[in-house]
């Protein structure tokens, strides 16, 4: 397969294509126009359709209406687009329909600025909207894996007929990498659910509503049982030089990456780091976390945010090892050098 | 002895019993936008949107593959099945808080853009399922429970007029108001329903019928005076008429 080089953002179109997707509704907001633009451009050339819905408010309902009679559908948005999105998305998982979403986080809160950050974490992982759901995470820290996780997107939002998110930020989406993007059309069944007609059948619905408590919480019990199944099935992450590691870093998406060099940094100074990366941060990668913890004297998380991701950390390793913070805020992109420096003062080597 | 049939329940019509109160004009409206599901024969290609509101439990009530929107995004959801599935056919059932406040601009743009949609859309001056609060359509001096001393324009802002408002749309192909309080405005409501249908089938644009209609429990009147009051003030608030006619005549 040819390797082509790509924008995140535009990778992560194409990736949406290949794997099957035709209905796309977005509203611009920096800094993930190049994936609204894209999808403007290339979804007419394989006769699908783009809409630039007039609110992300709008846009995210397009995508109900689109995944309620069977599309598979999408949109993109950055963090003040994707809280306009939460109602919505509250709504697509309890009415279990599929569908992907794409949050390019920018610096917040408020109007924040359009650099990169991971401060979305909680609203993405830990709800967002109102009731309880739950929204499939992923956090590619590669332009390529961008487009993995893109196709991965689909086919979990299919497979549990919920809706999937991938988080990424500006750094990521501006970032241009040689990839591969190879079709993965996942067959589709939604035979028994989407709204086609009520032809030779009785007619289907397609809700978040019960006014009867006792069978919404039936309802409610339902996508418990299939976040348990993804909770047992589909925590994915990657390690990295762990086998022998003592101390380890603990980081997703562009932040995963940095880490990387400051492993490798590390390394050179003699010092055992190694690094965990969760790649899904719903479900979270608790369990290999925990192990991990067991063996190391010191686990420093790193984000950029006020520590989010530090509090699932803490549930796979509290009391299991010391667990440390480093992170910047509000689109501050933290470079492996100082990361390292703050390493280095932790074990006390500075 | 042969019987001929001359009156029957609607196909697209669901047996479940009507949750509305007496004296209200949904279950008119329901059954008329039914009878031309059928007399369309779209039936089996028809989804409807419920909205949130008395009408909420709509999609129960016909016999038709449906869903519920969030509030105020009916004319999203029905936007995203249409672009979706053009072969299908997609209304809207909306109230006028629905329609009118919360989800305004979801109805400007579908209708400016022409979305091949149908929306009914109940305008009873009121939001009912939550208790008789003040809606964006509630007359001047009207009192509901949150414009106690009665609406005032200096203080609540005018009654909002949303066909003279979307007629100036260009994507609109089929718009007019009216009401069912009567036999002759059942009959005539039917046909304009029709034409909104018509305004998708014939991939023109965008058709909403608005429906001035009671609301007896709210309105805190018996449902005779709640349709003597539909004539006595909110059709001189809101004047009847086809505003928007691309349809033409129907064949």
């Amino acid at each position: 397969m040819k390797k082509i080089m790509m924008k995140g953002t535009e990778a992560i179109g194409e990736a949406a294509i290949m794997a099957g997707c035709r209905n796309f509704f977005g509203y611009p907001i920096t800094p993930q126009n190049e994936l609204t633009e894209y999808m403007a451009r290339r979804l007419p050339e394989v006769g699908g359709c783009f809409l630039q819905a007039e609110s992300e408010v709008a846009a995210v309902n397009m995508i109900y209406g689109a995944a309620s009679v069977g599309k598979r559908a999408m949109t993109s948005t950055s963090s003040p687009g994707f809280s306009l999105m939460q109602e919505g998305i509250s709504y697509i998982a309890c009415a279990q329909l599929p569908a992907v979403f794409v949050n390019i986080v920018r610096g917040g809160p408020g109007l924040g600025d359009i650099q990169p950050s991971q401060g979305d974490y909680f609203q993405a992982t830990k709800g967002g909207g109102h009731g309880d759901y739950r929204l499939i995470v992923l956090a590619p820290s590669t332009v390529q894996e961008a487009v993995t996780l893109t196709e991965l997107a689909f086919e979990l939002a299919d497979k549990y007929r919920n809706p999937a998110l991938v988080l990424a930020d500006g750094l990521l989406g501006q970032m241009m990498e040689p990839v591969e993007i190879e079709e993965k059309q996942v067959s589709y069944d939604n035979s028994s659910w989407a709204l086609t007609g009520a032809k030779d059948r009785p007619p289907r619905k397609v809700t978040s509503f019960n006014i009867d408590p006792y069978e919404l919480e039936k309802m409610n019990l339902k996508l418990q049982e299939k976040y348990r199944k993804m909770e047992q099935e589909e925590p994915r992450w990657e390690e990295f030089q762990t086998e022998d590691a003592d101390v380890l870093l603990v980081a997703y998406g562009t932040v995963g990456r940095i880490c990387k060099s400051v492993v490798r940094m590390a390394r050179e100074a003699g010092l055992k780091v190694g690094l965990f990366r969760p790649i899904t941060l719903y479900p979270y990668p608790y369990k290999p976390l925990e192990e991990l913890a067991k063996h190391v004297s010191l686990i420093l998380t790193v984000e950029m945010s006020s520590g989010q991701m530090l509090e699932d950390v803490k549930l796979a390793a509290l009391r299991l090892t010391r667990i440390e913070f480093y992170g910047r805020m509000a689109g501050v992109v933290p470079t492996p050098g100082e990361i390292f420096d703050h390493l280095m003062h932790l074990i006390g080597r500075r | 002895m042969e019987y001929k049939v001359a009156y029957r329940m609607p196909e697209s019509l669901s047996k479940k019993q009507f949750s509305y109160c007496p004296g209200c004009h949904h279950g008119i409206v329901h059954r008329l936008i039914a009878e031309v599901i059928d007399e369309l024969g779209i039936r089996e290609k028809t989804i409807i949107v419920a909205p949130v509101g008395c009408s909420v439990f709509a999609y129960e009530f016909f016999e038709l593959d449906g869903t519920v929107a969030a509030h105020g995004r009916a004319l999203a959801v029905a936007t995203g099945m249409k672009r979706a599935r053009p072969d299908l056919v997609v209304f809207t059932y909306q109230g006028d808080g629905d329609l009118a406040a919360i989800g305004t601009a979801e109805t400007i743009h579908a209708a400016n853009r022409g979305e091949r949609v149908t929306t009914i859309f109940i305008n009873n001056a009121i939001y009912g399922m939550t208790g008789g609060q003040m809606a964006p359509t509630t007359l001047l001096g009207m009192k509901t429970t949150t414009s106690p001393h009665g609406r005032s324009p200096e203080r609540e802002g005018y009654p909002i007029h949303v066909c003279e408002v979307l007629k100036e749309l260009r994507g609109v192909a089929y718009l007019a108001r009216t009401k069912v309080n009567t036999p002759k405005d059942v009959i005539n409501t039917k046909k304009h329903i029709k034409k909104a249908f018509l305004a998708q089938l014939k991939d023109i644009g965008f058709g909403l019928v608005e429906v001035l209609s009671t609301c007896p429990t709210n309105w805190g009147m018996d449902p005779l005076k709640a349709g003597r009051w539909i004539d006595e003030y909110m059709v001189k608030e809101y004047p009847l008429g086809v505003f928007v006619d691309k349809v033409g005549e129907e064949k």
